[in-house]
């Protein structure tokens, strides 16, 4: 009779907790996965395609199923870094040269207005028309360099963002060591 | 009058050094050699020039527009010849450069024809607009134009105007002498402040070490019938911050989430409102500032500078003595040594320091932090300076912006005391000014996102457009062959079915003249092609670029050569969307 009970008492908290965890998987249910969402925060949204995905987020989507982390050169070494803390795996080196931030800068007497670019620029950032002279908008330029193989006449360059007063960081302060005085033997 | 006084935490007292240059008078500096004006003097937009080089300019004339509202325009602080407007260094502690415009004076200072601002029959937001254009940002170092701060708030009553005139700063002096020579008219333009703003009171604070500038103050106050009061606050660094002052003199507390116009208050340096006066009254924009020259030099004294004298330049009136080794812009506390002796006093310049190892020895190098907690009790804003550096140092940013290193005015407190010599104040620069750069890169990035997204998005939808109109010129085309069919069929038939039959099906489904009717349709289809093509083609000649016709000779044989060099390449009338040979070969 006691190991009756017993077994009537367990199956009813099976069947409550059962009904409770069901319940909470359908209310608590959260859409999409967060876990390409942080990844995808972390990459620097470029759209540039050096990863070998056509755009940020299928690169997220890539590492979250166990692709390699360190192919994304405009995140550079920190971005690795950033996706090694999140996801909890071993920094490594970078697959490509780290570039500085950079912007394409259209030679506008070269521009022959073929808008070939303007079709490649993933975030339009390039403004024209057919047989117009085309130019960048430098603020929303990320430096993808997408635009510079479609380019006809190769009127497109692309320039490091060099260090102005706007954009001048402060340095991390450095100890200085001095070399200590020689003391003379007495 | 008595006044109960609050008191803000820490501070420190640093030896005031300010006896050496309040000897002497005020002094005009002579026009220096060459003017090198930055266009970026103030806080917000970068001024767009608006001269040339070989343009001839009066002393007063805009040099630099101002964009947007939070800027302020520049102009030429003497009459010459504009030499080049290019990129010179700046007094900033990265030594970058920025835009600047050179003028080489003639000699004359001749003024550009320039009148008083009827201000009393102005509405207050012409006054506004005047200031701006006139180039009124506040010279306690900070820069802010002051037009931007003269707007009261809607939803909070303005109670207390605070005037700032505490100078806390070791070696300054220009504002006590400002107030001592030329007290009226700063009291003047602070009744320009009052009038716009509208304050229940207005509080005029001055530290207890300037009692002759407080006197001056208070008798130009009485002179002018003002309500005005003239508070003298306890001399402790740093009494001077904005944040500091309205404390002492209200009792408010300003977070760093908040302006102070969200608590009634609002708070100008006394020379602002000189300059503000000489705008308003005379006409004159801000086209120099006084300059205290102090530290390791003869003799140290206040001079009325022209904006853009160079440093170097400036300094030899006091005569350095010979072991001088840099120039700080500022006081000991929050200056900074300037990159280059050629750099140019600006709006922000209130003193320069001969700077040698006697005055300023080198600082020991630096011990590790003991967690003493001197650095918290000094603190003006009960920040706690060991944990935001300890977080800095480690570049944890999150956690200083927990500690609330935004809070932090840098005002140097906590270096002074530290018994390890830490360069606290540097830390909490270099934190700041990661997170900001941390900033805008994630809001680029967002920008990038949501862009990318949308052309992802046209672009689908383009086709889908594209797809549907396509549909749509089949389906029609399909009805169209069948119903020429159908009465092709009707004509030449006389079988009552074939008419009969729904129209779509009417062709396949006669037995009594197919060939015949599959003959007309396919004559039908091949008429309406060529018809296309024949359209299509008179839409590309009219579609023809006009731009080439109105070209020069030279410009048109260019393009020639360039249209031959593309036959020679086979890049002409390529097909619409494809891209041309070459590219692709290039691509690789």
């Amino acid at each position: 009779m006691d190991i009756l009970l017993a077994i009537a008492i367990m199956a009813l908290g099976a069947v409550v907790l059962g009904a409770l965890l069901g319940f909470a998987s359908i209310k608590f249910k959260v859409e999409g996965d967060p876990l390409i969402e942080k990844i995808e925060a972390i990459l620097p949204q470029t759209q540039c395609g050096q990863c070998g995905y056509p755009g940020c987020k299928p690169y997220a989507e890539a590492i979250a199923n166990g692709d390699e982390i360190n192919k994304c050169p405009p995140g550079g070494t920190e971005g690795v870094q950033r996706l090694a803390d999140l996801l909890g795996r071993e920094v490594k080196p970078l697959d490509a040269e780290e570039k500085p931030k950079s912007v394409a800068i259209i030679d506008e007497n070269t521009c022959i207005g073929c808008t070939l670019c303007i079709q490649a620029c993933p975030v339009d950032a390039i403004v024209g028309a057919a047989k117009q002279m085309h130019t960048i908008i430098a603020p929303l330029c990320t430096g993808c360099e997408l635009c510079l193989p479609p380019c006809p006449v190769e009127c497109i360059r692309i320039e490091p963002i060099g260090e102005n007063i706007d954009n001048w960081k402060w340095k991390y302060p450095v100890v200085e060591i001095k070399a200590a005085a020689t003391q003379k033997a007495a | 009058m008595l006044m109960n006084l609050f008191k803000f935490k820490g501070g420190v007292k640093p030896p005031t050094n300010k006896t050496q240059s309040v000897t002497l008078p005020i002094a005009q500096a002579p026009l220096p050699s060459r003017l090198v004006v930055p266009l970026h003097q103030s806080i917000g937009g970068v001024p767009q020039p608006v001269v040339q080089a070989g343009d001839k300019v009066l002393k007063g004339q805009l040099i630099g527009e101002a964009d947007g509202w939070i800027s302020a325009a520049v102009h030429a602080p003497t009459s010459g010849t504009v030499l080049e407007v290019a990129m010179h260094v700046q007094p900033h502690p990265s030594g970058l450069d920025a835009m600047c415009v050179v003028i080489e004076p003639d000699g004359k200072d001749e003024w550009i024809a320039h009148q008083p601002f009827d201000y009393a029959n102005a509405a207050p937001e012409a006054v506004r607009e005047y200031l701006q254009q006139s180039g009124v940002v506040g010279l306690g170092g900070a820069v802010f134009p002051t037009h931007g701060k003269l707007t009261p708030s809607k939803t909070v009553p303005m109670e207390e105007l605070v005037i700032n005139g505490a100078e806390c700063e070791p070696f300054i002096t220009c504002d006590d002498l400002l107030m001592r020579e030329r007290a009226e008219e700063v009291v003047r333009g602070i009744g320009i402040f009052r009038d716009l703003l509208q304050p229940k009171k207005v509080l005029i604070g001055i530290e207890d070490n300037k009692p002759e500038a407080a006197a001056a103050m208070r008798a130009a106050v009485d002179a002018l019938g003002e309500a005005f009061l003239v508070v003298p606050v306890p001399t402790l660094y740093p009494a001077g911050g904005a944040k500091q002052l309205i404390r002492v003199l209200t009792g408010k507390e300003v977070p760093a989430s908040k302006r102070s116009t969200d608590l009634g208050v609002q708070c100008f340096n006394v020379a602002t409102a000189y300059t503000a006066w000489r705008a308003i009254a005379h006409g004159e924009p801000v086209v120099s500032r006084l300059v205290t020259l102090s530290g390791n030099v003869h003799a140290p004294r206040n001079y009325e500078v022209l904006i853009g004298t160079p440093m170097g330049e400036l300094l030899q009136l006091a005569q350095p003595h010979p072991d001088t080794d840099g120039i700080v812009m500022g006081g000991p506390m929050m200056g900074f040594l300037v990159p280059d002796a050629k750099v140019p006093v600006v709006k922000a310049t209130n003193c320069l320091i001969a700077h040698s190892d006697r005055i300023f020895p080198p600082k020991a190098p630096e011990m590790p932090c003991i967690r003493c907690g001197a650095c918290a009790q000094a603190c003006p804003h009960e920040l706690q300076p060991f944990e935001m550096y300890w977080f800095s140092r480690a570049k944890n940013f999150g956690k200083t912006q927990e500690y609330h290193i935004f809070d932090c005015i840098e005002c140097g407190c906590c270096s002074f005391v530290c018994p390890s010599r830490i360069p606290l104040v540097q830390y909490f620069r270099f934190a700041k000014s990661e997170i900001w750069a941390r900033e805008r890169e994630k809001k680029a990035a967002d920008t990038a996102k949501e862009r990318f997204e949308f052309k992802q998005l046209r672009e689908e939808r383009e086709k889908a457009e594209k797809a549907e109109k396509l549909a749509k010129a089949a389906a029609a085309q399909a009805a169209k062959k069948a119903a020429e069919a159908a009465a092709a069929a009707a004509a030449e038939s006389t079988a009552p079915a074939a008419a009969a039959a729904p129209a779509g099906e009417a062709a396949p489904s006669t037995d009594a003249a197919p060939a015949v009717a599959v003959d007309a349709a396919q004559e039908a289809k091949k008429a309406a092609i060529a018809a296309a093509m024949a359209r299509a083609k008179a839409q590309r000649e009219a579609a023809q670029p006009k731009n080439t016709e109105v070209l020069s000779s030279a410009a048109q044989h260019d393009v020639a050569d360039i249209e031959a060099r593309r036959a020679a390449a086979h890049l002409t009338d390529p097909e619409p969307g494809t891209p041309p040979a070459p590219a692709s070969e290039k691509a690789e």
